[in-house]
C-alpha cells in the first residue's frame, strides 16, 4: 500500500484500540443544555429567544450575524432558563443560552424540507449548509458555508476529505467512515457540487485499512473520486500537511488551501451536509470519542450539542481513581478542563480522561541542542530557537524568525527529550508578536 | 467579574491544567544519557576482553571523577545537583574509552576533572558547552601526558609483532598497513573503546535505530571519508584507502559517539551533513600531513567550533516559502 506523507512529524502511541470497535451510541437527554452563541470561528450569533421561552428540538435559538458566522439550534425541548456568560471548554466564558429540558416528553424534531441531491443547485447547497448551522468538524469550527463560497478569482481543482484522524485516541471519523460510508460519499459529492469541482480525494491514514478498503471499493464506480492512503503520522490531518501529501503542493505562510486550488473538509462535515440536505436536519448533534485509560467505559457517542462534559463522563461510567487530566479535543491540541460543566459544542471531537501513565511528565532540563524539534517541525521552523526568544522576551527576534507561521500542532513539545514546553513558549511569543503587529497597525493609521 | 460567580456556583473538579500537547514521547534527558551508556557496553566489553579486566579501573576512575566534579561544581555554584541525569557519567565513560590501556589512574582522574570543569561546567553546564567535554579532557591529557597517552599495550590475543603499535601509527611511521579483519574485531593496539569496530557499530546502530543518534552525522562522515580519503588514495596509493581510514583508529567511535553528541553538533539536518563532511576532511588532512597519527579528536573539536555558525546558515526554509518565491 503506497503511503504519501509530508516531511517531519511524529508518531505518538495511537490508543485507537480503546474505541475503534465501539459503534456510536446515543446518550440520554441531559437535564440542562448550554448553547454558546459562538460555537464557530467568526461573529457570535445573536440570540432569538428570551428567558422563559419554550423551545422545541431543531428550533433556531440564535441566528447568524454577518457572513462569517453560523446559527445555533437547540437539540432538546424545554424552557430557556438563562442568557449570560457560561464557561466553555476553551476555558473562557462565552455568551450562552441555557435550556432546561423537559426530558419526559420526546418532542418531535423540527426538520427543514428535504432536498433532492440530484437536482439541487450549488446555491441551494450553500444556503442549506448555512441554514443548518454546519461548521467544520475538524476542531477549528470554521463555518462550512463560507468555505463553500470561495472568491470568484480562486480556481479550486480538488476537494480533499480529511479522513486522517491523526490525533491519537480519536476514532469518531473512523466510525463514520465504516458505519455511514454511503452518506459520507453523498455529502462529499454535495460539497464538490457546491464548489463546482470534479476531483475529490479522501485522505485516510494507513492505520485504518478497513476504512480505506471499504471506501475505495465504493468509489470505484464514482469517476473523479478516489481514496489516498497516507502514512500514519501526526499532524497528517493538518490542512497544509494533507495537501502536501495528496497533491505535493505547499501552502505558503499566511495563505489558505484555496490559494493552491484545494478545499479541505472533514469527514463529520460531509456527514452533516448529507443530513442537512437529504434529511433536512440542522446540526444539533456532536459525534465524539470518549476515551483514555481514565474513563471506565470508552465509547463513541452521539451527544446533543450543549450537553455538559460531566453528563458524558457519567454516561461512560465515570473516571477511574488514577485519572489526572480531562481534555476536550484530541490529546495533541485539545484543552484541559477544570470545570466539567462546560458543554459539548458542535465541533467537539472527543473527551479524553488521561491517567498519569499516559501523561508522561519528566523533569525539564536545559536544551540539549539535539535538533529533534527541528527535524520534526512539519513547517520547518526551529522551535528551540523560537521558544528561547520567548523565554528571553525577545519578541522582535521571534517575529523575524517567523514565529507567527507556527500552527501550534505541538509536535516539537512532544518530541523534546529535555521536556521543554516548546510549543507553549512559542504560543506566548506568537501572541505577543501578533499584539505588537496590531499596535503597529493602529499607530500607523 | 460576573463570570467568577457563575463558575463558583457550579461543581468544581480540579485536574492537571497544562496546555496541549498532553502526550509526550517516552524520552527524557536522563533516559537518553543512560541509554547511550548502555550502548557503550559492547565497547567496554571489547576493551576488557582485549586489554584485560584491570582496565575497568580506568573506566571507574573516569566516571567517578566526572560525576564528582559535576556535583562539586554544581554545589559550589548553588545550582541543583544533577549528577543522576547521567550526562557526567557518560562524559567520564567516553573519556575513559579514548584512553590507552593501562593509562595512569591519576592522570585519568585529572582528565575527568578537566572534561567536566573546563569542558562543560565553565560554560554553564549541560546544554551550553561548545566543545565535546570528553574530547576536551582527552586533548588536555594529550598535551599534559604526551608519552603515556601514546604508549600502547599489546592486546591479549596478539598474533604478530606490529600490533603493539596502533594501526595508524604503524602506517604513519613505518608505512605498514594492518589487516582489516583484526581491526574490525579489535585485536589490535589502540584506545580502550576504539579497538573493536564491530562493538562500536553494534552500539552505534542501536542508537540510530532508537533515534538518539541522527544517522546523518555518521553517514556523512563515512561518505566524507570515501570522498576525501579516496581522493588522496587515488592520487597516491601509498596513502591509506578509505576503508582503512574508517576501520582504523577511533574513526567509528568518533562518528557514532563523539561527533553525534547532541549539545555540540548542529541542530539542522543540512548542518549535520556539513559537520560530518567537515570532520572527515580535517581528519584526512591530519592523518596524512599532520605530525600525529590520529586526528579524530582534533577534527571533531575543530568542527564543534563551527557549529553555531553552521546552525545559523543552515536554517531550514519554512514550509511553502520557496514555492512562493519561485513564482
Amino acid at each position: 500500500m503506497s503511503s504519501k506523507t509530508f516531511h517531519g512529524g511524529v508518531h505518538p502511541q495511537e490508543y485507537k484500540e480503546l474505541t475503534e470497535n465501539c459503534a456510536f451510541e446515543v446518550i440520554p437527554l441531559p437535564e440542562e443544555i448550554i448553547l454558546p452563541l459562538a460555537q464557530h470561528l467568526g461573529k457570535e450569533a445573536s440570540a432569538q429567544v428570551k428567558k422563559g421561552d419554550d423551545v422545541v428540538p431543531g428550533q433556531l435559538v440564535a441566528k447568524a450575524e454577518g457572513f462569517i458566522s453560523a446559527p445555533v439550534h437547540t437539540s432538546v425541548a424545554g424552557k430557556v432558563i438563562s442568557l449570560g456568560k457560561e464557561l466553555t471548554s476553551s476555558g473562557f466564558p462565552k455568551d450562552s443560552i441555557v435550556i432546561k429540558t423537559n426530558g419526559t416528553v420526546e418532542a418531535e424534531k423540527i426538520l427543514l424540507p428535504p432536498l433532492n441531491p440530484e437536482t439541487i443547485t450549488p446555491d441551494e447547497i450553500r444556503n442549506r449548509v448555512a441554514e443548518a448551522g454546519i461548521v467544520g468538524q475538524g476542531g477549528a469550527a470554521f463555518p462550512t458555508s463560507v468555505k463553500l463560497s470561495p472568491p470568484k478569482d480562486k480556481v479550486i481543482d480538488v476537494v480533499i476529505l480529511n479522513g486522517c484522524e491523526c490525533e491519537p485516541y480519536l476514532t469518531r471519523d473512523y466510525r463514520f467512515m465504516i458505519e455511514r460510508p454511503d452518506d459520507l460519499i453523498s455529502g462529499f459529492k454535495l460539497i464538490m457540487k457546491a464548489l463546482g469541482v470534479k476531483r475529490g480525494v479522501i485522505g485516510i491514514e494507513n492505520n485504518k485499512p478497513v476504512a480505506i478498503k471499504l471506501l475505495s471499493e465504493k468509489l470505484k464506480s464514482e469517476p473523479g473520486l478516489e481514496v489516498v492512503s497516507l502514512k500514519t503520522k501526526y499532524p497528517q490531518g493538518a490542512e497544509k500537511m494533507l495537501i502536501k501529501a495528496v497533491n505535493g503542493k505547499e501552502v505558503p505562510p499566511g495563505k489558505l488551501p484555496m490559494d493552491v486550488g484545494a478545499v479541505i473538509q472533514n469527514i463529520g462535515t460531509a456527514i452533516a451536509v448529507h443530513d442537512a440536505v437529504v434529511k433536512g436536519e440542522v446540526l444539533t448533534t456532536a459525534a465524539l470519542t470518549v476515551s483514555g485509560k481514565g474513563i471506565k467505559i470508552p465509547k463513541n457517542l452521539l451527544v446533543p450539542v450543549g450537553t455538559p462534559v460531566q453528563n458524558v463522563i457519567d454516561f461512560c461510567g465515570g473516571v477511574t481513581e488514577d485519572a489526572v487530566k480531562i481534555v476536550v479535543g484530541g490529546p495533541m491540541m485539545g484543552v484541559a478542563q477544570f470545570d466539567l460543566h462546560a458543554p459539548v459544542m458542535k465541533a467537539t471531537s472527543g473527551i479524553l480522561v488521561l491517567t498519569k501513565d499516559e501523561v508522561v511528565e519528566n523533569p525539564e532540563t536545559p536544551c540539549l541542542r539535539c535538533g529533534q524539534c527541528v527535524g520534526a517541525c512539519p513547517l520547518n521552523l526551529v522551535p528551540t530557537k523560537l521558544a528561547r526568544y520567548s523565554q528571553l522576551n525577545k519578541f522582535e527576534e521571534a517575529e523575524d524568525a517567523d514565529v507567527t507561521v507556527c500552527m501550534e500542532c505541538g509536535t516539537c513539545a512532544y518530541t523534546c527529550p529535555a521536556n521543554i514546553p516548546l510549543v507553549q513558549w512559542i504560543r506566548l511569543g506568537k501572541q505577543r508578536v501578533l499584539e505588537m503587529q496590531r499596535e503597529r497597525a493602529a499607530t500607523t493609521k | 467579574m460576573e463570570t467568577a460567580t457563575t463558575i463558583e456556583s457550579k461543581q468544581k473538579v480540579y485536574f492537571d491544567l497544562t496546555t496541549s500537547p498532553h502526550l509526550h514521547s517516552k524520552w527524557s534527558t536522563q533516559k537518553v544519557m543512560w541509554f547511550v551508556v548502555a550502548a557503550l557496553i559492547p565497547s567496554i566489553a571489547a576493551a576488557l576482553v582485549f586489554f584485560g579486566w584491570m582496565q575497568i579501573f580506568i573506566i571507574i576512575t573516569a566516571v567517578v571523577f566526572a560525576v564528582g566534579t559535576e556535583a562539586a561544581i554544581q554545589s559550589i555554584r548553588k545550582k541543583k545537583v544533577t549528577w543522576f541525569d547521567g550526562s557526567a557519567a557518560l562524559t567520564g565513560l567516553l573519556l575513559a574509552l579514548t584512553l590507552p590501556p593501562n593509562f595512569s589512574l591519576s592522570a585519568t582522574a585529572i582528565g575527568s576533572v578537566v572534561a567536566i570543569g573546563l569542558g562543560k561546567q565553565i560554560f554553564g553546564g549541560l546544554g551550553y558547552n561548545i566543545f565535546n567535554p570528553a574530547l576536551v579532557g582527552r586533548a588536555f591529557l594529550q598535551a599534559a601526558f604526551p608519552v603515556q597517552i601514546t604508549t600502547w599495550t599489546q592486546p591479549n590475543f596478539a598474533v604478530d609483532g606490529i600490533t603493539s603499535a596502533t594501526p595508524l601509527a604503524a602506517f604513519k611511521f613505518d608505512k605498514i598497513f594492518t589487516d582489516t579483519v583484526p581491526m574490525a574485531i579489535g585485536n589490535v593496539g589502540g584506545s580502550l573503546g576504539e579497538t573493536s569496530a564491530i562493538a562500536v557499530l553494534v552500539g552505534g546502530i542501536l542508537l540510530i535505530a532508537v533515534g538518539i543518534v541522527n544517522w546523518r552525522i555518521p553517514l556523512s562522515m563515512i561518505i566524507g571519508m570515501f570522498i576525501f580519503g579516496g581522493m588522496f588514495w587515488f592520487i597516491n596509493p601509498q596513502n591509506p584507502s578509505p576503508i582503512f581510514h574508517i576501520i582504523a583508529g577511533s574513526f567509528l567511535f568518533g562518528a557514532m559517539f563523539m561527533a553525534t553528541d547532541w549539545v555540540t553538533s548542529p541542530i539542522t539536518n543540512k548542518g549535520m551533513w556539513i559537520f560530518g563532511l567537515g570532520i572527515s576532511l580535517v581528519l584526512v588532512v591530519i592523518r596524512i600531513y599532520g605530525g600525529l597519527p590520529e586526528g579524530v579528536m582534533y577534527s571533531i573539536l575543530f568542527m564543534n567550533g563551527f557549529v553555531p555558525l553552521i546552525n545559523r546558515y543552515t536554517k531550514p526554509t519554512i514550509f511553502g516559502v520557496v514555492r512562493e518565491e519561485k513564482k
